[in-house]
C-alpha cells in the first residue's frame, strides 16, 4: 500500500527561481491497483513520481509504502529502490552496458546478489517483456528501438519491484509497438498478484485500456482521484485541464448532447460496440 | 512542391546494404496537406530528411521546386523553401528567449535587421506566441516550444513544412494547439504540409494519407479512402481512429452504417440518424 499524505514540493526553496510543483498531495494506491496518473506538461506527474522511491525527498508530508514512511533519514534507501522500480521516459537512453545481460543485470547486481540468482532473474525479466535470449550476448546499442525499450524495462524488473512505475511507456512508439508494450505490462500485472503498477500517460485511449484507477494532477494538486469510468464521464472537466477524453467517449458525449440515451461511462471501442448494438437492435424491434 | 524520383536510400555498404527506401516515385502538391503514416523503422524520417537535403539520395532525386537537393549551390535555397520541425521540442531550441529563437534562421541567411524583426513578429502572431516574445523558451508547456519551432521555421518564408511526429512527447491539449496550428496555416496560408505522425485522428484531418512500409509506399489515398480499409491499414501495424473502428465492427454485426466514417462528428451524424 502506498500512502501520500499532505505531500508539498517545492524546487529551490528561497532561491529567486523557487518554484513550488505540489501542493498537497494525498491519495492512496493499494496493492496490486493498476493505476495511471494524467494531467497536463507541468502538472507535476514527474516531480510526483521521483517522490515515489525517494529521489526527491517531499519539502513537507510524508509517503509511506507498507506503513514505512520513505522520507525518514533513516529509511534503508537501498531497499526502497530495489521495492519501488521506475522506468523513465525514453528508457531506450539509459542503457549504457556492453551486452544486453550485463545491462539488466546491473539492478541484482547492485543488490549483493550471487551469480546463480542474478542469472535467474534475468531470464525472468526477459521472458516478462518477451526479449529473446540469443539476443542477450549482443550490444544494447544494435537493438531496435522496440527492443532498446524491453531491455530498459527488464533492467528493472530484474529487481523484482513490488511497485512498477512507468513514466510515458509508449511515447514515440507506432500503434503496433504500442499495443505489445501495454500488452506485456498488462500480463505482467496479471501474472504478479499483488504487483502495483503506476502509470503516466498522455494517451487518454492507452489510460482506458489498462488501468483501474485514474488519479488527475492539475498544476501540482490532485483534481481527481477515482474509478476509470468516473474519471472519464467528467470529459469537459478534464479538457478544462489540457486533458481530453478517449475519442471513443467523445462520440457518446456528442450523441449525448443531440438527446440520444446512452450511458456515459463508455470509453473503450469493444465495450462501445455492445453498447450500440443493443441500441440498433432495440430500435429495430420497435420499428 | 516535392517530388521524388526513383529515389532509393541504403544505410551501410556492400553485403551489409540495407535499402531504408526502395526505388520511390512521389509527388507532393503545392497546397496539399499530406500524412505519412508507417511503423517504427518504416522509413518515413528518413523519406522527411530527404525532403530538405539533410540526407541526400543513395540512387534517383528528390527535387524541392524543381531544385535538385543533391546540387550543393542550391542546399541553402532548399532549405528555405522545406524547413522542418522535430519531435523533441527541447533538442531544437538555440536562443534564450523566444524572439531570438524566430530570428535565428533569417540571421543566419543574411536577412536584413527590420525585415527580420517584421518577420518575427509576424510569424509569432501566426502561432499565436506574440506575448512570449520575450520569455525563454525553458519556461514554455511543449506545445508552445512546438509552435516557437513552427513559427522559426516560418521565418525563413517556406512554401512548404515538414513535420516529424511533432506531438508525440506532448499531452492533449499541446496536441491540440500544434495540430490547429497547421491546419491553419495549410488551409489561410496555402502553406505546403507534411505531417509524419503515429497518431491516426491527426492523419484522419489531412487531404492524403500516405502509409509507408518497408522503404515502399503502400497505400496512397484520401484519409477515408485508406482508413475504410481497416484491416490492411492494421496489416501494416497501424491503427485506424476509434471511430472508425467502432463503425467497422458495427457493419460486421450487419448494421448498415457508411464505412468511410473517420472523425467523431461524422460517426455522431450517422448514428443519430439511424437513432433518432
Amino acid at each position: 500500500m502506498i500512502r501520500v499524505k499532505n505531500l508539498s514540493y517545492i524546487y529551490q526553496p528561497g532561491m529567486p527561481f523557487e518554484n513550488q510543483a505540489l501542493y498537497d498531495i494525498n491519495f492512496e494506491i493499494p496493492d496490486g491497483d493498476f493505476a495511471a496518473i494524467i494531467g497536463h506538461t507541468g502538472s507535476g506527474k514527474s516531480t510526483l513520481i521521483q517522490h515515489l522511491n525517494a529521489l526527491i525527498r517531499p519539502t513537507s508530508g510524508s509517503i509511506e509504502i507498507d506503513g514505512e514512511n520513505i522520507c525518514d533519514k533513516s529509511a534503508d534507501l537501498k531497499s526502497i529502490r530495489s521495492k519501488v522500480g521506475i522506468v523513465f521516459q525514453y528508457p531506450e537512453y539509459q542503457l549504457f552496458e556492453e551486452t544486453v545481460y550485463r545491462d539488466i543485470a546491473f539492478g541484482p547486481k547492485n543488490m549483493g546478489l550471487d551469480e546463480a540468482e542474478i542469472k535467474d532473474r534475468v531470464y525472468e525479466a526477459i521472458k516478462l517483456v518477451d526479449f529473446p535470449e540469443e539476443l542477450l550476448e549482443k550490444s544494447p546499442f544494435e537493438l531496435s528501438g522496440g527492443q532498446k525499450r524491453r531491455v530498459a524495462i527488464a533492467g528493472v524488473l530484474s529487481m523484482r519491484p513490488k511497485v512498477l512505475i512507468l513514466d510515458e511507456p509508449t511515447a514515440g512508439l507506432d500503434p503496433h509497438g504500442r499495443d505489445e508494450i501495454l500488452g506485456q505490462i498488462d500480463r505482467m500485472h496479471k501474472e504478479n498478484a499483488g504487483m502495483t503498477v503506476i502509470f503516466v500517460s498522455h494517451s487518454m485511449e492507452d489510460v482506458a485500456r489498462l488501468a483501474k484507477h485514474i488519479i488527475v494532477l492539475n498544476h501540482g494538486r490532485v483534481a481527481m482521484d477515482g474509478e476509470v469510468a468516473d474519471i472519464f464521464a467528467r470529459g469537459e472537466e478534464l479538457e478544462k485541464m489540457g486533458l481530453s477524453v478517449p475519442q471513443i467517449t467523445q462520440l457518446t458525449r456528442e450523441l449525448i448532447a443531440r438527446g440520444i440515451n446512452i450511458r456515459p461511462d463508455i470509453y473503450t471501442v469493444d465495450f462501445a460496440k455492445n453498447i450500440y448494438k443493443e441500441l440498433f437492435c432495440a430500435r429495430e424491434e420497435k420499428k | 512542391m516535392i517530388k521524388t524520383e526513383n529515389l532509393s536510400c541504403a544505410y551501410g555498404e556492400d553485403e551489409d546494404k540495407y535499402l531504408v527506401i526502395k526505388d520511390l516515385n512521389l509527388h507532393i502538391e503545392r497546397g496539399s496537406f499530406t500524412a505519412v503514416l508507417g511503423h517504427n523503422g518504416s522509413g518515413k524520417s528518413t523519406l522527411a530528411k530527404h525532403f530538405n537535403g539533410i540526407l541526400l539520395p543513395s540512387g534517383g532525386k528528390v527535387y524541392v521546386d524543381g531544385l535538385d537537393t543533391s546540387d550543393e549551390n542550391m542546399i541553402f535555397k532548399i532549405r528555405s523553401l522545406a524547413g522542418m520541425v522535430f519531435q523533441n521540442p527541447d533538442n531544437q531550441m538555440v536562443a534564450a528567449m523566444v524572439e531570438d529563437e524566430v530570428a535565428f534562421a533569417p540571421e543566419n541567411l543574411g536577412v536584413d535587421p527590420a525585415e527580420i524583426r517584421r518577420r518575427v513578429d509576424r510569424c509569432l502572431e501566426i502561432v499565436n506566441m506574440t506575448k512570449f516574445a520575450k520569455t525563454a523558451p525553458s519556461r514554455l508547456s511543449g506545445g508552445q516550444k512546438q509552435r516557437v519551432a513552427i513559427a522559426a521555421v516560418l521565418a525563413m518564408e517556406p512554401e512548404c513544412i515538414i513535420l516529424d511526429e511533432p506531438t508525440a512527447m506532448l499531452d492533449p491539449s499541446g496536441r491540440q494547439e500544434v495540430i490547429r496550428t497547421i491546419k491553419m496555416l495549410n488551409k489561410t496560408k496555402g502553406m505546403t504540409v507534411v505531417l509524419i505522425t503515429h497518431y491516426m485522428e491527426e492523419a484522419a484531418e489531412a487531404d492524403r494519407v500516405i502509409v509507408f512500409d518497408k522503404g515502399e509506399i503502400v497505400m496512397d489515398d484520401t484519409p477515408k479512402k485508406v482508413f475504410s480499409q481497416t484491416e490492411k491499414v492494421k496489416a501494416t501495424g497501424l491503427d485506424v481512429p476509434q471511430v472508425t473502428e467502432l463503425v467497422h465492427a458495427l457493419r460486421k454485426e450487419g448494421i448498415d452504417l457508411p464505412e468511410d466514417i473517420i472523425n467523431v462528428q461524422e460517426c455522431a451524424d450517422a448514428i443519430f440518424e439511424r437513432l433518432k
